[in-house]
């Protein structure tokens, strides 16, 4: 029976995978959607079914499907776990899978290829609960690198520009980089337990604590946050991340912003007993993720791109994940995971709404004043937008207060940066909230005259997501949290029991409250009272051009690596190449040359016969009487 | 029922194939390969009853040499491998029109029998003449079929013929040497044989030239680019497919167990050695701007992590290196493939001349999508299984080893994902290209099938293999 659901469960999306792929064209733009999302669909129930059962027996289910791979001392089965952390990940990620499917519908509708992208969503959410279901690390990998395929067919969707093709290309390879590290991360681990089973290993590290253990457990717990980091964007491996954005808008917002870039909070999360024995290790996570929130956040703040305010923003919210989970606090960075799936992905769906309405403009100078033109755009908009800076009662003040409060009583400096970085949300989301819907429109007559709501399709995703952002702090509100208790079983150590409200926990999030506050209040004298608008890209001067170029990280990559490769390769095939095959054909002309030699002695002198045939005689006979 | 008996339907395929005439010459090679491969599919059938498939007989008595063929769980893999890769290899030529065609699937059938039998062969007499006999069909393929300048194809092809030759001859006279000591070319005598330790060495070293050279391993390398460049596309099929892998064959086949103390002196060196040449070809494969010469030095970056596998002399690292094998013969030859259906219509192998095509041929480009992924070792893909296995057994001798040698899966998909959206994206082409006919999509659907299906239940493959090489590793350590 469970066998059968879980089947049921992997199978549907894969299913619908190759139903669009092979009939897409058949069902017709409308049917390939409908098929695409019907198969997400099925997932999402089986997975509210999973999830009743598992929340009233407290029992994880253990699946047993086939025998995978053997290695000298282990083998590692195909075997699926769903416990209480499988079973929220699947919720969100086939809740809000489904609401991007039915949204796609109507966003693709005149994409001849349509039942391509259905295919590949599909394929997308059949990795993902891979990813979220599997009972080892192996299965995670493969779930893992799925998903980054999908990432990277998602990406490059439109591929007769290069330039996408160059950004889904980016994708594939920087998230390499960081599976190299999983990969070592699984070998250090199968190599100290013998197994890549979770609850084998948790067993293990729980009963015995074994000292040689613990050197290798470190470069274990490294690697696999090397891992995490590609995944989920972190520094230094973020920079795929914004240019990810070249991928269809509901991509975005499905796999770059609310489901497959938290898969690296989910590894950690899953393996928070063997993080908990490696605090250096945590360490590095935490000034990471407050490293790259902070960096993220200050390129956000002059970007025009809205898509690419939106990727910035990502990245700086996963940057604050990180630093809960360095900080231990795994059920806090679980909550924000969730919180900001429901309002970042409402963001890039309403981006998208935008982006639609205008044709395909995605530069925020070009837009202005369309809360008039787009009722429920905006309005879902704004509340995603008060979500994610951290207004009460929002859902994005609660996670975020959270993490700012683990940060305060763990380390000041981190509470400083994260802070810092909050304001800057305030700043940079007001900016794009002023400059898209408020003032003047200042696109082009042609495009004024277009101006319309989203249809149907797309706005009620939109206001799901948006009654969300409002109201999903409640799963974990201060003091009485029914994620921590829910959670509970699948740590080590029990989670640190919320703060009790003490007067410091208020003056926090009033200082939280404050911060936001300004930053929205300098978004709003600069772009209501004095109606600025950013600069065109040649007048961008100073640190703002800094900024506006990311750093110059993407530049300085280039010239670092990709560039010196590229020489060393020219010089390999050039020189070394070329230089190592004249070395053989050199035998060649040794022999040759050898034989030249050779064939002087056959110059057919009688004499010169007799010669050598008496001198080697003498030789031998030398050898024999007196040399022996 | 004992495996002589596939042997003799290729060879037996050779000789009618070569009566056949041009015209039929090449439907009657796919149906005498076609048949070998159900013959050794029977024949796994039977040695997993636990039936000895093996054969042997008396050859010469002086010097003393047995005909005798032995049908373990290795020799069966690769025996399957080639006669299921030789029916792939044949259909996917059926688009070219060769000259001669008789004598060219004749070759085909020949080299595909020389083959089996170097896989099978337990008698180093019998064995080495197996593996000199194999060159020759070959030599003459990338010769007479091949393609570019004929004076450059010759420098080329003669090269690797004088080349690979010569490694061979320091086996051979290892072998001398061998049987001097032993009396015999048996397997097992030579597996029993007492050696010195300087003995080892040299016997090591012997061996490590022809294999190294067969394999290839840097720096010996350098006939290969080149006469895979060259020779027509199964030519280059039956080298990277096949012919490689009977020189990582004989590494677990002969090397190891016959002079393991050497190969455990000389570990570092060796799997060091081999290492360099994953990065090595990784590196120059990134700017080849011919697309068979790009597939060449992947395939070089490969069998480089394979050595690797077999040099760990771990249980581990031989099976990894087996499965990888297997998993390289496929998707080498379906992406030789991939390139000569592009030559066929665009008459191009540079890659800075093709793109576009994939909005002209959806399904071309999702199996050579697919091709390509198996070739970075998705998970999901048989490749996944042998690459991580390898890498594992590479961790278990050093750390450093995995890391440098993992480095494939972040190169790999550099240059392979590179050349993709050279060739296949972007603006739409402005020459037309037709999606794949019906023999072409039956040849990638196989060969995807193939990878996919093992790449999830790798099992049968797992145990069909594990019994013989763990009784090889006895011999080994």
């Amino acid at each position: 029976m469970e066998t059968s659901f879980v089947l049921l469960l992997l199978l549907a999306p894969f299913v619908g995978f190759l139903s669009n792929i092979f009939f897409g064209k058949q069902l017709g733009k409308t049917g390939s959607g409908v098929l695409g999302t019907l198969a997400v669909v099925v997932s999402f129930f089986v997975s509210c079914y999973f999830f009743s059962q598992v929340s009233g027996s407290k029992q994880p289910i253990n699946v047993h499907l086939f025998d995978w791979i053997s290695l000298g001392k282990f083998s590692i089965n195909f075997d699926i776990l769903l416990d209480q952390l499988s079973l929220l990940w699947l919720l969100f990620v086939t809740g809000i899978g489904s609401l991007i499917h039915i949204y796609s519908i109507s966003y693709m509708h005149d994409d001849e290829n349509i039942h391509k992208f259905f295919a590949y969503l599909n394929l997308f959410i059949f990795f993902m609960i891979t990813l979220v279901v599997g009972s080892n690390l192996l299965i995670m990998f493969i779930g893992w690198e799925g998903v980054g395929l999908c990432s990277y067919l998602l990406i490059g969707f439109w591929h007769k520009n290069q330039e996408y093709n160059d950004a889904a290309k980016k994708a594939f390879i920087m998230n390499r980089i960081g599976d190299l590290g999983f990969l070592i991360g699984i070998f250090i681990i199968g190599y100290l337990f013998n197994t890549l089973d979770f609850n084998v290993i948790k067993q293990a590290v729980l009963t015995g604590s074994n000292p040689e253990v613990a050197g290798w457990l470190s470069i274990a717990t490294l690697c696999l946050f090397i891992g995490a980091s590609g995944k989920s964007a972190q520094i230094p491996l973020y920079t795929w991340l914004p240019d990810a954005m070249a991928g269809p808008t509901p991509v975005s917002a499905l796999i770059h912003a609310a489901t497959m870039v938290t898969a690296g909070i989910f590894m950690i999360t899953r393996l928070n007993f063997l993080f908990d024995l490696t605090p250096d290790v945590q360490n590095i996570i935490a000034v990471v993720g407050a490293i790259t929130s902070l960096v993220a956040a200050s390129i956000g703040l002059v970007q025009n791109d809205i898509k690419k305010v939106l990727a910035y923003s990502t990245v700086s919210q996963l940057g604050l994940m990180f630093l809960a989970l360095g900080l231990g606090a795994y059920e806090v960075a679980v909550f924000h995971v969730i919180t900001h799936a429901f309002f970042k992905a409402c963001l890039f769906l309403g981006s998208g709404s935008v982006i639609h309405a205008l044709h395909g403009e995605q530069d925020m100078r070009r837009m202005g004043g369309l809360k008039g033109a787009m009722k429920v755009t905006f309005l879902t908009f704004l509340l995603a937008t008060l979500a994610i800076s951290g207004i009460p009662p929002f859902a994005g003040f609660f996670s975020k207060d959270e993490i700012l409060m683990v940060a305060f009583h763990e380390n000041k400096v981190l509470w400083v940066i994260a802070a810092v970085a909050s304001i800057m949300t305030a700043f940079y989301m007001f900016r794009l909230l002023y400059l898209t819907f408020f003032k003047e429109f200042r696109g082009t007559e042609e495009q004024k005259h277009h101006l319309h709501e989203s249809p149907m399709l797309i706005t009620f995703p939109l206001m799901v997501l948006g009654v969300l952002s409002v109201v999903g702090g409640a799963i974990s509100l201060p003091g009485n949290s029914w994620l921590n208790h829910y959670l509970e079983p699948i740590f080590a150590h029990a989670p640190h029991e919320a703060h009790h409200l003490g007067t410091t926990e208020y003056m926090l999030m009033a200082f939280a409250v404050v911060g936001a506050l300004i930053g929205i209040g300098i978004a709003y004298s600069k772009y209501i009272k004095k109606s600025e608008v950013p600069a065109e890209d040649s007048e961008i001067t100073g640190f703002a051009k800094v900024l506006y170029n990311k750093y110059y990280v993407d530049e300085a990559y280039m010239a670092v690596i990709v560039k010196p490769i590229y020489s060393l390769s020219k010089f390999l095939r050039d020189y070394i190449e070329t230089g190592l095959s004249q070395i053989i054909f050199g035998f060649g002309a040794v022999a040759d040359g050898l034989a030249l030699q050779g064939k002087k002695l056959q110059n057919g002198n009688i004499g010169f016969y007799l010669f050598a045939f008496v001198f080697g005689l003498c030789s031998v006979v030398f050898y024999l009487f007196f040399l022996r | 029922m004992d495996v002589t008996i596939v042997l003799l339907i290729l060879l037996l395929g050779a000789v009618v194939t070569y009566f056949s005439g041009n015209k039929a010459a090449s439907k009657v090679a796919l149906l005498f390969s076609a048949v070998a491969f159900g013959a050794s599919l029977m024949i796994l059938n039977q040695y997993n009853q636990g039936i000895d498939c093996g054969f042997s007989a008396v050859w010469m008595t002086n010097p003393n040499i047995l005909f005798s063929l032995k049908a373990d769980g290795l020799a069966l893999a690769m025996v399957l491998l080639t006669t299921v890769l030789t029916p792939l290899i044949i259909l996917s030529s059926f688009g070219n029109n060769f000259n001669n065609a008789k004598n060219f699937y004749a070759l085909v059938m020949f080299m595909a029998f020389a083959m089996t039998g170097t896989f099978l062969a337990s008698d180093g007499f019998l064995y080495y003449i197996f593996w000199e006999l194999s060159l020759i069909p070959i030599y003459f393929i990338a010769l007479l079929w091949g393609n570019g300048d004929a004076a450059e194809r010759k420098k080329a092809v003669i090269k690797f013929f004088i080349y690979t030759f010569a490694g061979s001859l320091f086996m051979l006279v290892g072998f001398i040497y061998l049987y001097q000591k032993a009396g015999s070319f048996q397997l097992d005598k030579l597996y029993a044989l007492e050696l010195s330790a300087t003995e080892e060495f040299w016997i090591f070293l012997a061996f490590f030239f022809a294999y190294a050279i067969k394999i290839p391993i840097i720096p010996f390398h350098t006939w290969q680019a080149n006469v895979y460049q060259k020779a027509p596309t199964v030519g280059t099929m039956l080298l990277s497919g096949i012919m490689l892998k009977m020189g990582l064959y004989s590494v677990i086949r002969w090397q190891l167990p016959i002079a393991p103390n050497a190969a455990q002196e000389l570990l570092y060196t060796i799997v060091g050695l081999s290492i360099a040449g994953v990065i090595y070809g990784s590196i120059v494969a990134l700017k080849q701007r011919d697309l068979k010469k790009l597939l060449a030095y992947s395939s070089l970056a490969h069998v480089g992590l394979i050595a690797a596998g077999c040099y760990t002399l771990t249980l581990d690292g031989l099976r990894g290196a087996v499965l990888q094998m297997i998993a390289h013969g496929f998707v080498i030859v379906g992406l030789f493939f991939a390139a000569e259906i592009i030559y066929r219509r665009f008459e191009t192998r540079t890659i800075a001349d093709m793109g576009g095509i994939r909005s002209q041929s959806p399904k071309f480009t999702s199996m050579f999508m697919i091709l390509v992924l198996a070739s970075v070792a998705l998970p999901g893909t048989f490749n996944f299984v042998g690459e991580f296995t390898v890498l594992y057994s590479l961790f278990q001798t050093n750390l450093a080893f995995a890391i440098v040698g993992g480095t494939t899966i972040i190169l790999g998909a550099f240059y392979m994902l590179r050349m993709f959206q050279q060739a296949m994206l972007g603006e739409t082409n402005a020459k037309p290209f037709a999606d794949v006919s019906f023999n072409e999509g039956i040849v990638f659907v196989l060969i995807i099938g193939f990878l996919l299906f093992f790449g999830l239940y790798p099992k049968p493959i797992i145990d069909l293999i594990t019994p013989s090489i763990q009784d090889i590793l006895v011999h080994i350590k």
